[in-house]
């Protein structure tokens, strides 16, 4: 079985084919960089995405945050929700943990943004 | 009257990549005017990662981005007013800023740097007949309101363009709760990178449809719905409406370079791009104003920007130092068949640098050559199995190449059109 996926680690979404066999990735074609080969790989085996929001200051100020590695594309609502249960004060460095383990993917989630030195 | 050797204006990723460049250049009298109350320009708001790869070989969010400029501008010790507009240039270079803290006030600058950015095309300019009801929004004024302000301006959404912002909007929406119905384009291709569509439209089965646009808004003083219809050589097909109910409508129909203050110089604008006619030194027709970023012409990628405005930087910098030689004849860059435009628009055959050429081009090629030629001959050639519109090209020519160049350059497109 082969899969036709687009690439999203970078702006150049390259065309993959990735051939599969019993649930085993055989060969992957079309990447450009190794980000492109190992990508097609976890796409069709266990994919993983980037959770990118917001926590509203108790001063009330939206401070941007993200995971700091992808998580699994299935846990991103479930990481939502625990964003949304953040209580959070002022000042907040970029790169400060907001939340240790996002939604049991033992992946924190952190500050992106710098606020209210 | 307060006197630079560099006024940059806007201090977005543009303006601080080339006041960054220029005091590493050896400028030292340099400011940046930014109108926002903080630095970093749009890519405040702009939460989603995928920036910086090529700039810090890492993925970044917008405001990452922005800080790590941020931190190098203040720790180059350049300085920069915030909450200060530039309401004037004058093609001699003094600058009218307005601020609370100075009130109005004229400098001289020996160069100047346009890096105002773009806005969003607003509905005004789309021509959809209804009533002007509360709800319908730019693509990036709704990502303002909810990433900035922390307001979720709508809970059931419909999406018209395809452009980043809208496909990025659309994932934005669905996390925070809003139900995003579809994302409608007019135009037969998606304006938006793939990855956008696979990360912000596939992953939460939102739909695209292309050839598609609203072709009426419902609702008087507040939005009620939008009917859309198949598009067909630019009409309405009769009996493909469909409606749709939302309570909000967003707008992601292309950007506009805002060049109100490049026009007030007398700074000549190119209709293909809205943004000035520069040279390979990205400078105006107005000596000593330089361009760059979205101002000049829009780019799908920060990374790009921050290239490109340090390269003004840099030219800005060996201008006010008298650096520069006179470059000897200059020729023009014409784009050619399948090609929309080109930045920059005429090169210097003596410039001794290599030259960005950026374009986009018309249509989506398969199996296309990019083509350079002067005269008749092909002075540079580039395959590409596709090419989309959506994404600016950019090629370098060195140095030694335009140095032989003795005509004007045209690029142009080899391909099927698909
Ligand atoms: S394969 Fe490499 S170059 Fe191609 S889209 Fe993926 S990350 Fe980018």
């Amino acid at each position: 079985m082969t899969r036709n996926l687009i690439c999203i680690c970078c702006p150049r979404g390259c065309q993959l084919e990735v051939t599969l066999q019993d649930g085993q990735v055989t060969d992957v074609k079309g990447f450009s960089c190794k980000r492109g080969k190992d990508y097609a790989v976890s796409e069709v085996t266990a994919p993983v995405r980037m959770v990118t929001t917001t926590v509203r200051t108790e001063e009330g100020v939206s401070v941007p945050v993200k995971t700091a590695q992808p998580i699994p594309k299935d846990k991103i609502f479930a990481c939502m929700e625990e964003i949304k249960a953040v209580r959070l004060h002022l000042p907040v460095q970029m790169g400060d943990v907001i939340l240790e383990n996002a939604a049991g993917t033992g992946i924190p989630v952190i500050a992106a943004r710098s606020l209210g030195e | 009257m307060r006197e630079f050797d560099l006024a940059v204006i806007g201090g977005g990723p543009a303006g601080m990549a080339a006041a960054l460049a220029a005091k590493e250049s050896g400028l030292e009298r340099i400011v940046i005017f930014e109108r926002d109350s903080v630095m970093g320009g749009i890519l405040n708001q702009c939460i989603h990662n995928g920036f910086g790869l090529h700039t810090f070989q890492e993925e970044l969010t917008g405001p990452e981005y922005a800080e790590r400029y941020f931190r190098k501008v203040q720790e180059a010790g350049i300085p920069y007013e915030t909450g200060t507009m530039v309401l004037d240039i004058t093609p001699d270079r003094q600058i009218t800023v307005i601020s609370r803290e100075r009130g109005v006030e004229t400098v001289q600058a020996a160069s100047v740097i346009l890096a105002m950015g773009c806005r969003e095309r607003p509905r005004g300019t789309l021509g959809i007949a209804g009533f002007r009801p509360q709800g319908i929004y730019t693509a990036g004024t709704a990502q303002r309101l909810l990433n900035i302000d922390g307001v979720l301006p709508g809970k059931e959404a419909v999406i018209l363009g395809s452009g980043d912002i809208g496909l990025i909007m659309a994932r934005r929406m669905t996390l925070e709760g809003a139900h995003v119905s579809a994302v409608f384009e007019l135009m037969p291709y998606c304006n938006g990178l793939n990855r956008n569509v696979v990360q912000c439209l596939e992953d939460y089965n939102i739909p695209l449809h292309l050839s598609h646009t609203v072709v009426e808004i419902h609702g008087k003083d507040k939005l009620e719905g939008v009917t859309v219809a198949a598009v067909e050589n630019g009409k309405p097909v009769p009996g493909s409406e469909e409606y749709f109910p939302c309570d909000i409508l967003l707008l992601s129909c292309g950007l506009i370079p805002e060049n109100e203050l490049s026009r007030g110089c007398g700074i000549g604008i190119n209709p293909l791009t809205n943004g000035p006619v520069v040279d390979d030194r990205l400078e105006t027709n107005i000596e000593g104003v330089f361009a760059c970023g979205n101002v000049l012409h829009i780019h799908d990628l920060v990374d790009y920007v921050s290239a490109e405005a340090a390269q003004a930087g840099r030219s800005a910098a060996a201008f006010v130092q008298g650096q520069r030689g006179d470059g000897g004849e200059t020729h023009q860059i014409i784009p050619g068949d399948g090609v929309r435009y080109t930045v920059p628009c005429s090169f210097h055959r003596n410039s001794r640098e290599d030259t960005h050429l950026r374009f986009r081009v018309r249509s989506i090629y398969r199996d296309a050559t990019i083509l350079i030629s002067c005269g008749d001959q092909v002075i540079a050639k580039r395959k590409a199995p596709v090419l989309l519109p959506s994404e600016m090209q950019d090629i370098t020519l060195k140095y030694p190449l335009l140095e032989q160049a003795d005509a004007d350059i045209i690029v142009r497109i080899e391909g099927v059109t698909a």
